[in-house]
């Protein structure tokens, strides 16, 4: 009833015409052409570059993670080395005011001794001097007042002076049993 | 019910609707043969300019621009469309040159991608719009194109393997009971000089013919039985839904399509390249 198929169709699906046949392999080869000599080296190479790029990143991230850890393990071993070198220098600079101390100590203290020592040398030798002035000039004193009071010169008799020393000493010795 | 008139009588229009009186206007093979625009005679031979000849120049200018444009920048961080170069160039690579070929694939990248988008593109157009014919629907397109990888893997064969050696190798696979070869030889060397490459052509042509003429059907029909009646209305729906998704079909067999022929080139070129495994 239908007509399903056309049996009196007068095409033929499977003919070849020689012009379609050239044409498509011309259009096959522009496209061949285009890709294999233009476009995909550039998209290969740009691929390989960004492998390479990538690549290159990560190790060159690498190196410098690895450059910072050596650097900050060198940073930490010389903080550590200045500390101790610090701490040393420290205590010998502690160890040494000590001394110092301790020597200007001494120093101070035998200087004083020798300034009173010599100070009191100096106090006892003037003190001799004095009594021994003091002794003479009394008596001198003593004969010229006897002298006067005796009315002659006592000066050169040698009983005189001696009866002078008897009396200072006397003198003296009632002094010290006051 | 009235006469229906065959859809082959001249009284009928070439779209008959079901009101007419005519029968259903199956589509046939003549559909496929669309009158030329016009014909260029170059160097005395008749070339003619018609749908399909139009269209596969559109594809190959379409591909080759796409490909060059998105090479064309190279830049280290992409743009959607180097990306989107980038993924189809890998796509061939990894998935067909690498996959099927080994190592030295690469080499055959360029020649299986353009394969691939030129087969791929040209079937496309059997669904978009305005263009509505799948090129590879024509044997001459397809026969054409495996002309040119039959040619590629039987020089590759002889150059490889040596001229004799190719054939011998093919002819007595490893492995196989010495009298199977009175069997076997003459059906590998058939298998290998003819089946190849006519089975090649013919399986692109005719997944592309049959969904053509399967979507072309429907379509029609959709027209044929719309009317203003509860079963018009039911059977033209149903006919148009059946052609949505009938295209969503076809649009995978036209990439599957591309890449089976394209696989196939690349399983043939290996076999060139290592001796039968």
């Amino acid at each position: 009833m239908f007509n399903i198929i056309a049996a009196e169709s007068e095409v033929n699906i499977l003919r070849l015409p020689l012009d379609e046949l050239i044409i498509g392999a011309l259009a096959f080869g522009i496209v061949f052409f285009a890709l294999a000599k233009f476009a995909f080296p550039a998209i290969s190479k740009t691929l390989e570059e960004r492998a390479d790029a990538i690549e290159g990143g990560l190790a060159r991230a690498e190196n410098s993670q690895a450059e910072a850890a050596a650097m900050l393990e060198q940073y930490r071993a010389q903080l550590a080395d200045a500390r101790t070198e610090a701490a040393n220098i420290r205590a010998e600079a502690q160890a040494e005011k000590t001394v110092m101390i301790e020597n200007a100590r001494g120093e101070a203290a035998s200087a004083a001794a020798i300034v009173t020592e010599r100070a009191q040398a100096q106090i006892e030798a003037e003190q001799a001097q004095a009594m021994t002035t003091l002794r003479r000039d009394v008596s001198e004193l003593a004969l010229a007042l006897a002298g006067k009071v005796v009315g002659e010169s006592l000066t050169d008799d040698a009983r005189a002076r001696a009866s002078v020393d008897r009396f200072i000493a006397d003198l003296e010795s009632e002094a010290a049993k006051k | 019910m009235s006469v229906v008139k065959f859809s082959g009588d001249t009284s009928c229009p070439v779209t008959p609707h079901l009101n007419s009186g005519c029968g259903f206007p199956a589509p046939n093979a003549e559909i496929f043969f669309l009158e030329p625009y016009t014909t260029l005679n170059i160097g005395g031979m008749e070339f003619v300019i018609g749908k399909a000849s139009i269209l596969i120049a559109l594809v190959a200018i379409i591909v080759a621009t796409f490909f060059l444009a998105a090479s064309r920048p190279r830049k280290m961080v992409p743009g959607k469309l180097q990306s989107l170069g980038e993924q189809a160039y890998l796509f061939v690579r990894d998935q067909i040159a690498r996959e099927v070929i080994g190592k030295d694939g690469d080499r055959f990248v360029p020649f299986l991608g353009s394969l691939f988008f030129f087969v791929w593109i040209s079937n496309l157009m059997g669904v978009i719009p305005l263009a509505q014919f799948p090129i590879m629907s024509s044997l001459a397109f397809p026969v054409s194109l495996t002309l040119m990888v039959y040619i590629t893997y039987m020089y590759l064969g002889m150059k490889n393997q040596g001229p004799l050696k190719f054939f011998t190798g093919a002819m007595f696979p490893p492995g196989v009971p010495k009298a199977m070869y009175v069997l076997l030889a003459p059906l590998e060397l058939l298998q290998l000089v003819v089946t190849r490459p006519v089975t090649q052509a013919i399986r692109l042509f005719a997944n592309m013919f049959a969904g053509h003429l399967l979507l072309t059907t429907f379509t029609v029909g959709a027209y044929y039985l719309l009317s203003p009646s509860i079963i018009g209305v039911l059977g033209s729906a149903t006919s148009f839904g059946v052609t949505v998704v009938l295209t969503g079909f076809e649009m995978f067999i036209q990439g599957l399509q591309a890449f089976i022929f394209t696989l196939l080139t690349a399983v043939y070129i290996g076999g060139s390249l290592h001796a039968e495994h």
